[in-house]
This record gives structure tokens, C-alpha cells and sequence, in this order.
């Protein structure tokens, strides 16, 4: 079952920032673009696992701060030439809120 | 070639092998054939090896396409798919495929691939029994796992834990049962085995190991397995993956010499010679193939044979190993164990971590290797196997992988044209030299950024970049000039005109520079924003705010990440002198947070491994509160001073080291710089701090100091050049700061002060900070300006709360 769940505001991450999200299907990073979009992706690189969280935004894309693979926010998609997915999570704003569609959860800590 | 001249092939198989075999062809004779492919799958060619991965929930179909259907277009291939072809006629040199096309060919490539091994069970015909081979199988089983049912994979090899893993991953509950005791007997020993066990149980698959299947139950559609032993278990969904074995039907029917396999010689050629065949449908003096690199190379046979060289020749290469489920790393290659009294095991093992290594060893080469849980040096492994290099110099090393071992070979003066393909150049990203020159001549890179992307050789650690560049410049045949580029992708500018302009122009912010030089990005990107945010920190120290999302993760939360994500922790240790209080401060933060590892680093500082991030803020409030700052051992900035000890107590020191390089640490803690800046200050000429490797080092002697700059003890190893010799503490500290300004100012970002002292050359070094003592004195109190900003300890601001949120989880879900 999934379910929309809310995780925080739009003020809680910086922009070009990210948060992360415990759940329990593993960590979630979501991302502030310069013009406050908001993405959510699991948070591992598909080249080595390193925390997409943890890098350094621009555009619409993250470099991870392993080894700098270039990942697209909204696919979860490696930029050519690199190869390789992680997974995007369905997220929402709505007035300010920040929502991700996750397996039902049952109960929500807000860090 | 007059289209009328050109000879007719005909491909029999639209798998991975004949359409390798094909790229590979259009590479090299691009004229020389009308070309017909025949697919009985209805798709266009795809990745098979990624099956698992689509299983997994990790890819879509589409994702795995190698060539889609217009790449056939581009390239004049006739492609029917969906259209196996049932009969060839040898005598006539036709095909005839289930539609009832009739095709001629003078060239017959067979690349059938393989059938999945099915054992002759009672009830395999019933429906919800499959096998894991195409598309299709695939399709079915998500079918099923969207229903939730239960599954069970009869195989514990390479397909069926793949299978059973992905199966597990969509939801459903898997069982796996496996014939022989241990899973993959044929790629791990019997210890990998039990830890994959291990591990693939705790993540929620059930085993049953050393048990063979009686029947498959069930009356109108599978209902589960019997065993041999009467254990029953329960499934709707049976996937049988024990094997493949070669696909040869047609061949069979068409008289061609089969064995298990179609026989193939060195050439590829089956017994017909117009007929080649590549592939798992294929058998190679005595063997068959299941694995992808054996076949890329059959493909590359083939191809140079069908364009008529007649010297290419297979040989089967040493294989190597892995499993394709994520965060389990497996990797084996050539012999598991040890099989008589010549052969010798070196093992390592580590059961809290779980890590295993074995390296089998003959007469002091490497001939097998068995890694589970870490598999970083298995690349290094298998090359040495490859090689037959004689490891007899490190064998009480090597277990412990390369860097403990270090035979890194150097970048200067290797004779890249006498470098074998094999030759690993790129220890990081283990990137062959056959790759770099592939990847360079199919793609026309030209540049050594290019080569970088593509390949990733010299992308990680930048140690073999020397040799990288050399291999550009012999294939393209000519020296490759490093061109003045552009900072990167967001401006043609290069580094020194943007920053000429900053001062100039007076930019104080980066959207100032973005918008008066005309990015071509709103944003900029992970190489100019850090770059930007320094250029503008050191022109205007007093005024620009430090943009701490355009810092690398290490600088934004003052810590250095390490590849599980952790971080370590480096307290400052002026001039490398601690005290009883604070070594007791330190072993006290590390109990309490039970930091898994203590190691005194190179710089004479103590280094706290693996602390989680959220710790941060608690660990340095304990190390503040025992006196200590932030070593800064994550920056491009000041680093250590690393000393010794001195005319305080060695018999030979002249001056008091040890006190200077204090001063000079406290004169400069705290700055930021192009790259990282290390020092040392040596009490005599022995020099034991090591003070010739650094970026600005001391060397004293009776009638006062001898500066040195420019060396660097680190990628590329270099000597310091002399700077000048001065009578008293205080010039120390003058001309040092005055070098170490200079160097802020005008080194680009990323630039060590190595290459930078080579770049200007000594002659100008010396003009600006020994002949220009106006300048220097300038250099110096600009420097200790900007000092006034700089020399707040980051960690104290972060335990008052400054970017509190980089340190906590936005929610947890559970």
C-alpha cells in the first residue's frame, strides 16, 4: 500500500540543498532546485552507493560526492556517459509541505 | 564497393552476440555486406545480462535496448523479428524462416544463443512453472510477483540467485532450492558460499541446499515442489534456472558438426566456411560459454574474419566472476581452491564485517581468487593472474590489496606504445589500456577530459592521468595541446579571465559573475561553483559570504566522507604536539562514540574513523571543550605543519622547529586555498619532518632557515625548489605568508602549488616574494587581512547550531 506521507516544508531544505528521509525501504534524499522545485530519490548512487544527498546540486541534476557521477533528479537516471539508475520517488508540494508517496507508514518522526 | 558487388550475410540470432558481432563489423567494413538479421524474440536486441535487473525493479525493458530498431534502419539492416528462421539449405545457400521468407546468403552467421536447461521433472508443462531467459519469462514472473504469490527457484547459481533476488525484491516470498550443499559451487569455495547464505537469509530468502527436486505438485497449474527427501514447498510460481545449454537445432539440422556446442575453430568458422558461428550456441575446443567477455572477443574474431583478415584468432581469457545483486559483492576468478600439495591459500577473513579474500597461489603466481564483502582489488587480482606476474615481493602483502601493496607503476616515461591492451592503467576504475584506445578511436575523443568521461580512467584519483594523456597523444598521433579550456561547461572563460574580472569588475556575488560573464547555466555546476565561491572568498574576504551549498560535501560539514558515508574526524595538533589531556579527551570522545577506528595520520594528528554524521555536532563540542579546533583535514586550505623535534631536545636540531612550525600553524590555520597547503619545518638538515615534499617547507640550519616551496610528496612526486635562506623567525613567517598569499591569488582552483611553481617558474616565484620586498610586505599584510575572517573554528560554530539541518534527517518514516 502505498500512501502520501508528509515529511517537512519547503524551508526545511536549502536551496540547491538536500534532506534525507529514514524509511523503511531505505534512505530518501529530497532536493531544492534554485527555482524551489522539489524532487525525492533514494539516496545511493547507483556506482558505488555513495549518499546523492550529500552532493552538490545544479540545474536539475546532484554530482555525488564519491565519485562524481552526474544524477539526474527527476529520472534518478546517470548522465551520459556513466550508466545506471536509482530510484525517484513520487513527491508533492503543496502549500509550502512536502509530500512523498511511500509505503504506507505508520508512524512519521519529524527530525 | 558498387552496392551490386557486395556480399549478402545473413544473421541468425538477434541477441547479444551476432549484433556484437555486427557493431563490430560495421566498425571495420562498414560496405562490404547487404546484411539480414532474424530474431525470434520480438523485440529489438537487448542487454540479456540485465534481465535481473529488470526483474529487480531497477530498469525498464526499454532500458536495456543496445540498438533500437532505427539503429538497424541507419545501418541498412534488414531486421525480422518475431520470424525464426527454421532451415538452411547448404547446398543452395538460402535460409528459410517460419513466415516462409527464403533469404540467400553468401556469409552465414549462426548466433542462436542457448535454451535454459530444464531437468525432466514430472509437471514442468504445468503453467506457472518458468524459466529465466527472455523477455517474456521475465514478463510472467512480474505477472505473478504483482500478485503476491509465492515463489521458488530450483538453482543456487549466477540465474538463479539473480531470479530469486529480484523476485524478492518485487514482494514475494522466495524459496530457493539448490542441488549442491553450497550456492554457486562453481564460482565461490565453500566459505563465500556460507556467506552469501548468510547474507541473501538475513535479507529474507529461504534456502534449501543439498536438495534435489522430486516433482513439480499441482494439477492444473504449479502448486509447489516435492523433494527427494519428502519435504514439500509451497509456491504458485516455480522458476527453473539450473542452466542454459546451447541453442542447436538448426544447426544440428542442417548437418553442421555439433558436439554440445556448434564447433567453431580459432576463426569462428563452423565445418561449412561460409557458416561462422559466435555465442553461447557455440563450442570452442571442448568448452562452451555462458559469460559476456569471452563472446565480445568471439564477436571481435568474427567480424575481422568475415571482413576478410585471416589473422584473427579466439583464444579463451582467463573469466572472472560477479553477481549482479546490489550490496552483495562477489568476485572469483580461475582456481577456488587449492588442489594439491603445489598450490598454497592466502586467506583473509573478517566475520564480524563479513569480509573474505582468498588468493590461490603456484609457484608464486597468482592462479585464483575468491573475494566476498570486498571486492575492490579483484581487477588487481585478476590482471596479475592474467599476467602471470611473480608475486613473490608482496605476497605477505597483497591479501591486503594493492594500495598495501603498492606496485602502482608511475606515469613519467612509460612506453605507452610497447603497453600491452591488457595493461590496467587505471587502477581505480580498473580501465585496461585496449579500453582507453577503443574508446578513443570509436568515439574521435580528443581530449583528455573526453578520455576521462567516456572511459573514467584518471576520473578518481587523477594518478594515472600522465599515462592516459600519453596514450591520447600516441593514438591520435600527435601531442595533444592541454588547450586553455573554458572552467567547464557553463563558460568558454578560463579560470585566470574570470577571476581577472571579478577584481576588475568588483563581482561580489556568483550571480554577479554568472550574469556579467554570460553563463550559460542559471546554477552553474559542481566544477564552477566551488571554484567561483573561492575566487570570490579570497578577493573579498571581509564582504562575500561563503555559499556553503556550492562546497563539496567535505568543507560544507567540516569532515572528511568516506565511501560508507561516515565521516572522519581530525582535531588540530599544532605543530604536532599534544598533551596528556587532550590524547585523554580524544580516547574519551572515541569510547563514547564508539568510533571504530584511531589512526595517528601522516600529518602527526590523530584521526577519528567512521563517526555517522549526526554525531558531528557532539563529538566536536567534546573535543572543543578539551581545547580543540577543526583540523581542517577536509580543506583546500592550510593542513598541517608537521615538525621535529628540534634544538628542545635533539642533539643535532640548530633551531627550535618544533616552536616554529607552531607559530607558523597559527599564523595560517584557518585559510582557504586553491588546493590543499601543507607544511613542515625541519630542526636540521637531516630533515626529518620531510620538509622537501611539501608545498612550503622549513629547513633550519646554524646561520638561520632555508625556505623551500613547491614540493609535493602525494600523486606525483616532487621535490621542493629552493626559495631563498632568511636570518630570523619572524622573515619565516613573512616570506611564508607573503608565498602562501601569492599562491591564493593567483593559482587556479584545483591547482596544488606543484604544478603551479611549474606553470610561473621559480624565476617569477622568487621575483615576486624574495625580490620585491615591497610586494612581499603587501602579499603578507593582505594576508593576514584576510586572516581576520578566516580563523573562526568551524566546529564551535556548528555546536552553537549554525546549519543545524545538515546534521538532522528531515522525518523518519517507519
Amino acid at each position: 500500500m502505498l500512501d502520501w506521507i508528509k515529511v517537512g516544508t519547503l524551508s526545511d531544505i536549502p536551496r540547491l540543498g538536500a534532506r534525507t528521509v529514514e524509511t523503511a525501504q531505505g534512505q530518501v534524499a529530497v532536493f531544492r532546485t534554485s527555482g524551489d522545485e522539489v524532487f525525492a530519490i533514494f539516496n545511493r548512487c547507483p556506482h558505488k552507493g555513495g549518499p546523492l544527498s550529500e552532493g552538490i546540486v545544479s540545474g536539475k541534476v546532484v554530482v555525488c560526492p564519491l565519485h562524481s557521477w552526474t544524477i539526474d533528479l527527476a529520472t534518478g537516471e546517470a548522465t551520459a556517459p556513466d550508466e545506471g539508475c536509482t530510484r525517484p520517488v513520487p513527491v508533492k508540494l503543496v502549500e509550502g509541505e512536502i509530500w512523498l508517496e511511500l509505503k504506507a507508514g505508520l508512524k512519521v518522526a519529524h527530525g | 564497393m558498387n552496392a551490386a558487388l557486395r556480399q549478402k550475410l545473413v544473421v541468425i540470432g538477434n541477441g547479444m552476440a551476432g549484433m556484437r558481432t555486427v557493431e563490430e563489423l560495421l566498425a571495420i567494413a562498414p560496405a562490404r555486406f547487404d546484411i539480414t538479421v532474424f530474431g525470434a524474440e520480438p523485440h529489438p536486441n537487448y542487454n540479456r545480462i540485465m534481465l535481473s535487473s529488470v526483474l529487480a525493479g531497477e530498469k525498464e525493458v526499454d532500458d536495456i535496448i543496445i540498438n533500437p530498431r532505427v539503429w538497424y534502419a541507419e545501418n541498412g539492416i534488414a531486421l525480422h523479428t518475431g520470424d525464426p528462421v527454421v532451415a538452411i539449405d547448404r547446398a543452395a545457400k538460402t535460409v528459410t524462416s517460419l513466415s516462409g521468407l527464403v533469404v540467400p546468403y553468401d556469409r552465414l552467421l549462426l548466433a542462436t544463443g542457448s535454451k535454459p536447461l530444464m531437468p525432466p521433472l514430472p509437471g514442468l508443462e504445468l503453467p506457472g512453472v518458468v524459466a529465466f531467459r527472455d523477455i517474456a519469462d521475465v514478463e510472467k514472473m512480474l505477472a505473478a510477483a504483482e500478485q503476491k504469490q509465492r515463489a521458488v527457484v530450483i538453482g543456487g547459481g549466477l540465474l538463479g540467485l539473480e531470479a530469486a533476488w529480484g523476485l524478492r525484491r518485487r514482494g514475494m516470498p522466495v524459496a530457493l532450492v539448490h542441488l549442491m550443499p553450497t550456492l554457486m559451487e562453481r564460482q565461490l569455495d565453500v566459505e563465500a558460499g556460507h556467506l552469501l547464505q548468510k547474507d541473501l537469509t538475513e535479507r529474507g530468502l529461504h534456502f534449501f541446499t543439498g536438495a534435489q527436486t522430486e516433482e513439480i505438485m499441482g494439477l492444473d497449474r504449479a502448486e509447489g515442489l516435492k523433494l527427494t527427501d519428502g519435504r514439500e514447498v509451497p509456491a504458485d510460481l516455480v522458476v527453473v534456472a539450473i542452466g542454459i545449454r546451447p541453442n542447436i537445432d538448426l544447426a544440428k539440422g542442417a548437418g553442421l558438426d555439433i558436439n554440445r556446442g556448434i564447433e567453431v575453430g580459432d576463426d569462428m568458422c563452423c565445418s561449412d566456411p561460409a557458416i561462422y558461428a559466435v555465442g553461447e550456441c557455440v563450442e570452442h575446443r571442448g568448452q562452451v560459454f555462458g559469460l559476456v567477455a569471452p563472446i565480445w572477443e568471439q564477436a571481435k574474431v568474427c567480424a575481422s574474419r568475415l571482413a576478410g583478415r585471416d589473422d584473427a584468432n579466439y583464444q579463451t581469457p582467463p573469466l572472472s566472476t560477479r553477481l549482479k545483486i546490489t550490496g552483495i559483492d562477489v568476485f572469483s576468478v580461475g582456481q577456488l581452491t587449492a588442489v594439491d600439495e603445489g598450490d598454497e591459500e592466502l586467506i583473509y577473513r573478517d566475520s564480524a564485517k563479513g569480509i573474505y579474500k582468498k588468493l590461490v597461489l603456484r609457484a608464486d603466481k597468482v592462479v585464483g581468487a575468491v573475494m566476498y564483502g570486498d571486492v575492490a582489488d579483484g581487477a588487481w587480482y585478476f590482471q596479475m593472474l592474467r599476467e602471470k606476474a611473480d608475486v613473490a615481493a608482496m605476497r605477505d602483502r597483497m591479501i591486503f590489496g594493492q594500495a598495501y601493496a603498492d606496485v602502482s607503476a608511475k606515469g613519467k616515461g612509460v612506453d605507452v606504445a610497447a603497453m600491452s591492451d591488457d595493461t590496467q592503467v587505471c587502477g581505480c576504475n580498473g580501465v585496461s589500456k585496449g579500453t582507453i584506445v577503443k574508446a578513443i578511436c570509436e568515439k574521435g575523443l580528443t581530449s583528455l577530459d573526453e578520455v576521462k568521461a567516456h572511459t573514467k580512467a584518471g576520473s578518481s584519483c587523477g594518478q594515472c592521468s600522465a599515462v592516459v594523456q600519453a596514450i591520447l597523444s600516441h593514438v591520435t598521433g600527435e601531442a595533444v595541446e592541454a588547450k586553455a579550456a573554458g572552467m567547464c561547461g557553463c563558460t568558454d572563460l578560463p579560470h585566470d579571465e574570470v577571476r581577472r574580472v571579478i577584481v576588475a569588475q568588483e563581482l561580489k556575488s556568483m550571480t554577479a559573475v554568472r550574469k556579467a560573464l554570460a553563463w550559460r547555466t542559471p546554477d552553474g555546476c559542481a566544477k564552477c561553483r566551488p571554484a567561483l565561491n573561492y575566487y570570490l572568498l579570497c578577493a573579498w574576504p571581509a564582504e562575500y559570504v561563503d555559499d556553503s551549498q556550492s562546497r563539496f560535501i567535505n568543507e560544507r560539514v567540516h569532515a572528511n566522507i568516506q565511501k560508507d558515508g561516515t565521516y572522519s574526524v581530525v582535531p588540530r595538533m599544532w605543530g604536532g604536539v599534544t598533551t596528556p589531556a587532550e590524547l585523554r579527551a580524544i580516547a574519551d570522545v572515541a569510547d563514547k562514540f564508539q568510533i571504530p577506528t584511531v589512526k595517528v595520520t601522516g600529518g602527526q594528528r590523530i584521526d577519528l574513523l567512521g563517526v555517522r554524521k549526526d554525531q558531528l555536532p557532539a563529538v566536536w563540542a567534546d573535543l572543543n571543550k578539551a581545547g580543540m579546533v577543526s583540523g581542517h583535514a577536509y580543506a583546500k586550505g592550510l593542513r598541517t605543519v608537521k615538525t621535529c623535534v628540534g634544538s628542545e631536545w635533539c642533539r643535532f636540531g640548530t633551531q627550535d622547529s618544533t616552536g616554529l612550525g607552531i607559530k607558523l600553524e597559527k599564523l595560517m590555520w584557518g585559510t582557504w586555498t586553491p588546493h590543499k597547503f601543507k607544511l613542515a619545518v625541519s630542526g636540521c638538515p637531516r630533515n626529518c619532518a620531510e620538509a622537501t615534499i611539501k608545498d612550503l617547507g622549513v629547513i633550519c640550519v646554524e646561520a638561520g632557515y632555508d625556505l623551500v616551496v613547491g614540493g609535493n610528496g602525494g600523486i606525483e612526486l616532487r621535490g621542493t625548489d629552493p626559495l631563498c635562506r632568511v636570518a630570523s623567525e619572524d622573515e619565516v613567517l613573512e616570506y611564508a605568508g607573503a608565498f602562501l598569499q601569492i599562491y591564493r591569488e593567483e593559482a587556479r582552483y584545483l591547482e596544488r602549488t606543484a604544478p603551479w611553481v611549474e606553470r610561473v617558474g621559480m624565476d617569477y616565484i622568487k621575483k615576486r616574494v624574495v625580490g620585491d620586498e615591497a610586494g612581499r610586505r603587501a602579499a603578507f599584510s593582505r594576508f593576514v587581512y584576510s586572516q581576520k575572517y578566516a580563523q573562526i573554528d568551524p566546529w564551535a560554530e556548528r555546536v552553537l547550531g549554525v546549519e543545524a539541518y545538515e546534521f538532522q534527517s528531515l522525518a523518519e518514516v517507519e
